[in-house]
């Protein structure tokens, strides 16, 4: 009865030569991006520990700065894909948007969470404690919890194009709080100082060697996001093509 | 326009006779209420200094949380009772919707408020029952119901909703704890009415921020 109107309306997904050799060209394109990034990555390390200049107050424990801030730089970057991902998926509701924001946001998280540890371990020796509650540091915690909730949400949510909805209604609202965020909780710490005065740059002017260091890493390190980026995005792809493919065997099964 | 807050109204009222019905919400969130502040004087031992210091504080954190209770409920009902159908396929604007939630929300936790200010007040003794705290009061309830209906109706379709909701509002209502807090603070220690106060600006700004967006962006939430 309906099963043939059923049969007839829904053909698998053909994987014809056209497709195939897109695919060989885009696997090209990510060995050379991932290729890139490892040499960029050496290239950072290199800088970091070798050619940057040793800081005067601090000593060699400043070298995590450049790590520190690349890692700061593209959490918030990631952020914004985030956000301009959610935009664009609500108002195409193309799935290929949504792979992007969730593929970030994955990154994102990770890279909020290093940025993180790697801020405590260069507070540690140069602050004596491991964390303190000072504007930045507590704008970073709410960025980070504010991952974490998108991850979650998309997680409790079993059916996948709502929770590509849901979230990116929170990817939205979400980029739109930060920056009121930042600004009360500047105002709160402003307001009420708080016992010690950090500085994390590195000083009143900074030499040359550790500008270009900190362009450096930040280039090996957004190279490093790419990458992951698209592999992230690739892997959700093919997991579409695999629901497809089962869907439309179930379908024929019957 | 007329046509736009009839149908708000009349949302609104199906809200407030369905609690007035069974008294679950603003009953059961204020008892919760006093129960915490009752819990805060056991965990914290307040002496009267520490409790004038505090006082912001622990009032924020358990509006704050009674919020999220109430609004786990806002949208439970007709979730669990299928009804949730019936607002889709009602001819109304989606916001519609999402704004009467927020008012029938904002006074259920108002009602729990009329009760809740006092007996902080007369706990902790401290002065809270200026008209300066309760725009404050006021504003932050408003802008905790602007964010949490919003994730609400996200919530109460996924699963744990209870677990998700406040994991997905809180990070979002960080600013708003800390003007509420403060601005509260502030009008304790005898601050004038602070118009142009940062905080009071903050929490307006928030409310102007969840409002729009949830405006714009609810219909996305409520599709099938």
């Amino acid at each position: 009865m309906d099963k043939q109107l059923v049969l007839q309306e829904t053909a698998p997904p053909s994987v014809g030569p056209r497709v195939a050799a897109t695919q060989l060209r885009e696997d090209r394109a990510l060995r050379l991006l991932l290729g890139l990034a490892a040499i960029a990555m050496v290239v950072a390390l290199y800088a970091i520990f070798v050619y940057a200049p040793t800081e005067r107050v601090m000593g060699h424990v400043q070298r995590i700065f450049y790590v520190h801030v690349s890692l700061a730089w593209l959490s918030y970057l990631a952020f914004f894909v985030v956000f301009a991902c959610s935009v664009g998926y609500l108002w195409r509701r193309d799935e290929r948007w949504d792979a992007v924001a969730r593929a970030s946001a994955e990154i994102g998280v990770v890279f909020t969470t290093l940025f993180i540890l790697s801020g405590a371990l260069w507070g540690r020796p140069v602050w004596g404690t491991w964390w303190t509650w000072d504007a930045r540091l507590t704008t970073t915690a709410l960025l980070w919890f504010l991952y974490v909730a998108y991850l979650m949400l998309r997680a409790y949510v079993p059916d996948t194009a709502r929770a590509a909805r849901y979230a990116a209604v929170l990817g939205i609202v979400g980029f739109l709080d930060v920056p009121i965020i930042h600004m009360s909780v500047v105002w709160w710490r402003t307001l009420h100082p708080e016992p010690t005065v950090a500085r994390l740059d590195s000083g009143p002017a900074a030499p040359p060697e550790m500008v270009i260091t900190l362009v450096l890493a930040s280039l090996a390190f957004g190279l490093l996001y790419l990458a992951l980026l698209i592999v992230r995005v690739r892997l959700e792809r093919l997991r579409d093509e695999v629901r497809q493919l089962e869907q439309a065997l179930s379908l024929r099964g019957e | 326009m007329s046509l736009y807050f009839r149908q708000l109204a009349a949302l609104v009222l199906k809200d407030l006779r369905l609690e007035l019905r069974r008294r679950e919400t603003v009953a059961g969130v204020l008892v919760f209420v006093l129960l915490v502040l009752v819990l805060f004087q056991f965990a914290l031992d307040l002496e009267r200094a520490e409790a004038a210091r505090l006082t912001p504080g622990l009032l924020w954190i358990t509006l704050l949380f009674a919020g999220l209770l109430a609004l786990g409920r806002a949208f439970a009902a007709e979730y669990d009772q299928g009804t949730l159908d019936g607002l889709r396929l009602a001819p109304v604007d989606r916001s519609t919707i999402y704004l009467s939630k927020v008012i029938a929300t904002v006074l259920f936790l108002s009602l729990v408020e009329l009760v809740a200010l006092p007996a902080f007040a007369a706990a902790l003794d401290a002065p809270l029952l200026t008209p300066g705290v309760l725009v404050t009061v006021f504003l932050g309830t408003l802008g905790l119901a602007a964010a949490g209906t919003l994730f609400a109706a996200a919530a109460v379709q996924a699963r744990a909703r209870d677990v998700l909701l406040p994991l997905l509002v809180l990070p979002l209502l960080a600013p708003l704890l800390i003007a509420a807090v403060h601005a509260t603070a502030d009008l304790m220690a005898g601050a004038a009415v602070p118009w142009s106060a940062p905080w009071w600006e903050l929490l307006v700004g928030l409310c102007v921020l969840f409002l729009g967006a949830a405006v714009l962006l609810f219909d996305a939430l409520l599709e099938e």
